[in-house]
């Protein structure tokens, strides 16, 4: 089998065993990347001699006798929303186009510690705003199993680059939804920690509280192995919890679930869900009771006003946090010609390097925390966050995790949605109540949607820093599916 | 009635530092309009007496020791400035007040 | 808008009644900044005390500094405030260049510290002045304005920024409004600041220097009408810097406003900065639209919690307040209040208990201090603490003076020469020979001399004419150029013209 077709486990235990080098596995991706990428554009850069130059340190480590962890070697496509002091970053903007940061955020420096190699930096939505990365100021991604669809988003050129075979791993951002939903759509597994299980600095922000770093793999364990590469405790980050990692790679090896009890959240089902959705979803139920879980139905009734409580929150903070691009000490100025004041560069060089989908929620946001509009719109959506926090303690006092479809629809055409917000925001329906409550939760690949033949995402939501919960329930998952289809759900992916 | 009118949102806009022309400023305004609609269903939900979240997490008390860490130097500092003068950042005159 | 005329004090305070309030900025003397590990040190060259969060780069993120905390919690409880139990941060959110994220972090209606007071003394009388307020917030970068005629913000071509000061902690001390001050309150603004740098230098939560910007004063006033009980339209007076603006700003702004009152006008609630030059406030650019801050919970850092028992804690161990020092240093001087209130002024008090612990007497040391060395930091307008003198210096002198080595206008002479730079007192007495004569020969003959060249004058002694010996002490001071203790000098000459007392 090639090199790119073999799992981060595989190629991190070839490389540890010197039968293949780093370079070797690098060239192999990159050699596809060239020729893959034309079609997919999952990457906003790629530098083949950076890539090569870190993988070439990292053969020099391991021959130095350096003991590096199981992935080392092991390509990786970064969103391009971590900083990375030898590659620009640019959050998908405009007003960040060619910006090198002196500074390498927490994750990118566990990724290098560990000896992952960075093969470039990949597409999102601007700021992380958006399901489909159509919000990228520099292209839209294409989802490798129908080119016309997104690849979902906001981390949507992660999710399309493993899914592409480009990258064994990459890393995403979920604020609503960014990693579990374009990894449902692009049929791979993604996974968002606990909120401060993994440290956002060096992460973009978009919504502070929101805001969680993870990762995308074509398996659960290799999802595992790379959440504990770059996870845990980061004094740099106040929100980052003091506490251990979860033993999520013992989870994933460990794919049992007898005994385990599963709910069924009751709201995220029905109307607005495809039908080939809910059909491989409730197949999934089905296939979790056969294994020995215990499944009853839970209600959540707040959840369904989880999505508005997050489109108050999200842009509230993210108009605050985006504040800084103001063509002072970085990025983008425009219309500075001398005669105009900061005030006025300021907002000429944020009208221009702003696209639409940001400008809307600086606006949203800066609305909701006016005077006279905090109390009944962020004063309130926190408060609804209470309530969804509060039903979520209550379903795990029923049950151990909790799943639903990771989004209603499988991938939409590019375009269908990209004049209709509203419409857009709904791709995020079952996903954002992890966020709003600092849950746990993955997605795992069950099955193609009869009516489009597109990829059906199983959602596990587990409590705080019970992280490992997701990966168990998740390999059960996979295991039995992968043998009732002899191989993994990409395998039934065309040909690029 | 609309929930948000073209005046306001050219508040927003101006609080926002955005530049926007008029038909940005209409386009937004009916956009703005359909998302605070569909948004102010959270005010449906009776919440009067539960407690406001501002945190994903209770965590309190997250400090540092007060120690010197590395800076950057000054060219680091200034490696992405759009202008720069003296080891300075250059900015167009600013209106306003003496801080 | 109009310039109007200044209405004379005492006619104002006649026809008005001023309502105070004072937000006092104090800049912590923390190694570190608030929310990252760049160091605080004043003057440094531009941009080099800066990283990604204080530059607000895309990423950083702040990490409050413990310090800090401690520090706002020990002068809360130094101004008897109550402690929040539960507290956060909170995002003041408005534009400008010199702050990098264009929010500040600060706190909004959950300050650390609350409901506290602090006593002043004006005229023999306490004054208690309400505390509204105690809270953590950062610094921003500065400015520098290019171009122009004048340097100043105005008319300037650009400006360049440096943010080594951007995230330095900054504590706002906000009163409650202070009514009832009436003719006193310029004095009463000028004692509560003085009041409260005093308490921050006893704390050592800062360097509390005026004219570096660490402690920064704006000043709120408005009037109301005698016999109305309606509080009028307040202005708030920045660019404060010295003791002594805080007492013209209060005054000048007073007057501003009766006048224009009294011409039917209105105040406006606006920004008003204040001049050192003409001693008068000028208006600042009244907003466009009025401020929303849009305050809002930080999310990038967690809420405080202060344990009770450490703030416990934390309270028994304030050192003893500045106001209860100077009582306690008061009896044991044996002062009256007005010599006491007089080195409180002169910020001398520190200076003279260092010169009593390095071994002077109180009324020595104070003498020096109230005196000689006063009049030198008048004469070259510096801060008394600042001559290069010591007060361990200030208490050799004295010692030399008690044991008969020099008198005072050789100890007067000294002083000279330490603050001219040439050394310790022993030294500056050795170089320039400044020793009482004690040696009897030379003492002697000095006397000789002077009889002989005074012979008119010694012989209306000897005829008993006693007071003129005065003129003869006087005449072996000049010859023995002041070295000659006078006393003995005078025995001496009695003895040799065979008279005595």
């Amino acid at each position: 089998m090639s090199l790119i077709r073999k799992t981060a486990a595989e190629l991190g235990s070839l490389i540890a065993g010197g039968e293949v080098s780093a370079v070797e596995v690098a060239e192999a991706h990159l050699d596809r990347m060239a020729e893959v990428e034309p079609k997919v554009q999952a990457f906003l850069h790629v530098d083949r001699e950076t890539t090569l130059d870190q993988a070439r340190a990292v053969d020099a480590r391991l021959r130095a006798g350096e003991r590096l962890g199981p992935l080392a070697g092991v390509p990786i496509a970064h969103k391009d929303i971590f900083t990375t002091h030898d590659m620009p970053t640019t959050a998908a903007s405009k007003i960040l186009e060619g910006w090198r940061p002196p500074y390498d955020a927490t994750v990118t420096a566990r990724l290098r510690a560990a000896g992952l190699v960075i093969l470039g930096k990949t597409n999102l939505d601007e700021f992380a705003m958006g399901s489909s990365t159509e919000n990228s100021a520099y292209h839209t991604t294409h989802n490798p199993w129908d080119l016309t669809k997104v690849p979902g988003g906001s981390s949507g050129g992660s999710s399309a680059a493993v899914a592409a075979y480009e990258a064994p791993l990459s890393t995403g951002t979920d604020t609503g939804g960014s990693i579990r939903q374009p990894a449902a759509v692009t049929g791979i597994v993604g996974m968002k920690p606990t909120y401060g299980g993994s440290s956002r600095y060096g992460l973009i922000a978009f919504a502070s509280s929101l805001d969680t770093p993870g990762p995308f793999a074509r398996n659960v364990l290799d999802a595992a192995l790379l959440h504990e590469a770059f996870s845990g405790y980061d004094p740099m980050d106040s929100t980052s919890i003091d506490a251990p990692v979860p033993s999520v790679v013992e989870a994933a090896r460990t794919p049992d679930v007898a005994g385990l009890r599963i709910g069924v959240v009751k709201e995220f089902a029905g109307e607005g869900y495809q039908a080939g959705v809910l059909a491989r979803y409730h197949e999934a139920v089905q296939l979790l009771e056969s294994l020995g879980a215990k499944v009853v139905e839970v209600s959540c009734p707040s959840f369904t006003t989880a999505l508005p409580a997050y489109y108050l929150i999200a842009p509230s903070e993210c108009s605050s946090n985006l504040a800084r691009f103001d063509a002072m000490r970085y990025g983008l100025r425009a219309g500075d010609d001398g005669t105009r004041s900061a005030e006025e560069v300021m907002a000429l060089t944020r009208a221009a390097g702003f696209g639409p989908e940001v400008k809307r929620r600086i606006m949203l946001g800066t609305y909701a925390l006016s005077s006279g509009y905090y109390d009944a719109y962020y004063g309130q959506a926190q408060k609804v966050r209470t309530v969804i926090s509060r039903e979520f303690e209550a379903a795990y006092q029923q049950v151990d995790v909790l799943v639903s479809p990771t989004t209603p629809t499988t991938a939409f055409a590019i375009g269908e949605r990209a004049d209709d917000p509203v419409a857009m925001y709904l791709a995020d329906l079952c996903t954002i109540p992890s966020n709003l409550a600092g849950n746990a939760a993955i997605s795992v690949p069950c099955g193609l949607a009869d009516e489009d033949g597109l990829p059906v995402g199983l959602q596990i939501m587990a409590p705080v820093l019970a992280d490992d919960r997701c990966y168990r329930v998740g390999a059960a998952v996979e295991q039995a599916l992968e043998s009732r289809w002899g191989g993994g759900l990409l395998s039934k992916a065309p040909e690029l | 009635m609309s929930a948000i009118t073209r005046d306001e949102v050219a508040h927003l806009a101006r609080l926002s530092r955005l530049a926007l022309t008029g038909d940005e400023l209409d386009h937004y305004a009916t956009q703005l309009d359909a998302i605070i609609e569909a948004v102010a269903k959270v005010t449906e939900v009776a919440a009067e007496d539960v407690p406001p979240s501002s945190h994903a997490l209770p965590l309190t008390n997250v400090f540092r020791a007060d120690e010197v860490r590395q800076s950057l130097t000054p060219d680091q500092a200034l490696s992405g400035a759009p202008a720069v003068e003296d080891d300075r950042f250059r900015v167009p005159r600013i209106l306003g007040e003496e801080a | 808008m109009t310039a109007g005329t200044l209405m004379p004090y005492d006619e104002a305070l006649e026809r008005f009644e001023p309502v105070l309030g004072l937000e006092t900025h104090v800049e912590l003397g923390t190694k570190s900044k608030m929310f990252c590990g760049c160091k605080t040190t004043f003057g440094a060259p531009p941009n080099t005390q800066v990283c990604p969060t204080c530059l607000a780069l895309p990423g950083s993120l702040p990490v409050a500094n413990a310090a800090a905390i401690e520090s706002t919690i020990r002068i809360g409880l130094a101004l008897n405030c109550s402690i929040a139990e539960w507290c956060r941060f909170a995002r003041k959110n408005y534009f400008y260049p010199d702050m990098p994220k264009n929010y500040q972090i600060s706190q909004y209606d959950e300050p650390l510290c609350f409901d506290g007071y602090l006593d002043v003394e004006i005229e023999g009388q306490t004054v208690r002045i309400g505390i509204e307020r105690v809270h953590l917030e950062e610094d921003t970068g500065k400015s520098t304005h290019v171009g122009g005629a004048t340097g100043r913000i105005q008319g300037a071509d650009y400006s360049i920024v440096d943010y080594n000061r951007a995230g330095i902690p900054l504590v706002e001390i906000v009163t409650k409004p202070i009514p009832g001050t009436d003719r006193l309150a310029p004095e009463v603004a000028k004692a509560y600041v003085t009041e409260l740098r005093e308490i921050m230098r006893s704390l050592g939560v800062s360097d509390v220097r005026m004219e570096e910007g660490s402690l920064r004063c704006d000043v709120n006033v408005s009037l109301m009408p005698r016999g109305s009980s309606e509080w009028g339209t307040r202005t708030e007076t920045k660019n404060v810097n010295s003791l002594r603006s805080v007492e013209r700003s209060v005054r000048s702004e007073i007057e501003r406003q009766a006048g224009v009152l009294a011409e039917g006008g209105k105040i406006i609630q606006e920004t008003r900065h204040f001049h050192e030059d003409t001693g008068t406030t000028t208006s600042g650019r009244s907003k466009e639209e009025a401020q929303d801050y849009r305050y809002f919970p930080e999310p990038d850092l967690v809420p405080i919690a202060p344990d009770t028992a450490w703030v416990a804690e934390l309270k028994a161990a304030l050192p003893e307040l500045p106001s209860v020092r100077r009582k306690r240093l008061q009896a044991e001087w044996g002062l009256s209040d007005l010599d006491m209130q007089a080195m409180y002024n002169a910020d001398a008090i520190d200076l003279v208990e260092a010169t009593v612990t390095a071994g002077a007497p109180a009324a020595d040391a104070r003498k020096w201090w109230m005196g000689e060395l006063a009049r030198r930091a008048n004469e070259t307008a510096t801060p008394l603490a600042d001559l290069p003198i010591t007060p361990g210096q200030i208490a050799r002198v004295t010692e030399l003076v008690a044991s008969g080595a020099l008198n005072d206008k050789l100890a007067r002479e000294v002083l000279e020469g330490v603050l001219a730079g040439e050394g310790t007192p022993d030294e500056v007495v050795e170089r320039r020979g400044l020793r009482i004569v004690n040696d009897e020969g030379e003492l002697s003959a000095i006397i000789d001399q002077v009889l002989a060249d005074n012979a008119d004058a010694a012989e209306k002694v000897r005829s008993g004419k006693i007071a003129a010996a005065g003129a003869l002490v006087g005449g072996v001071m000049r010859a023995s150029k002041g070295k000659a203790d006078a006393a003995r000098a005078r025995q001496l000459i009695l003895e040799k013209l065979g008279v005595s007392e």
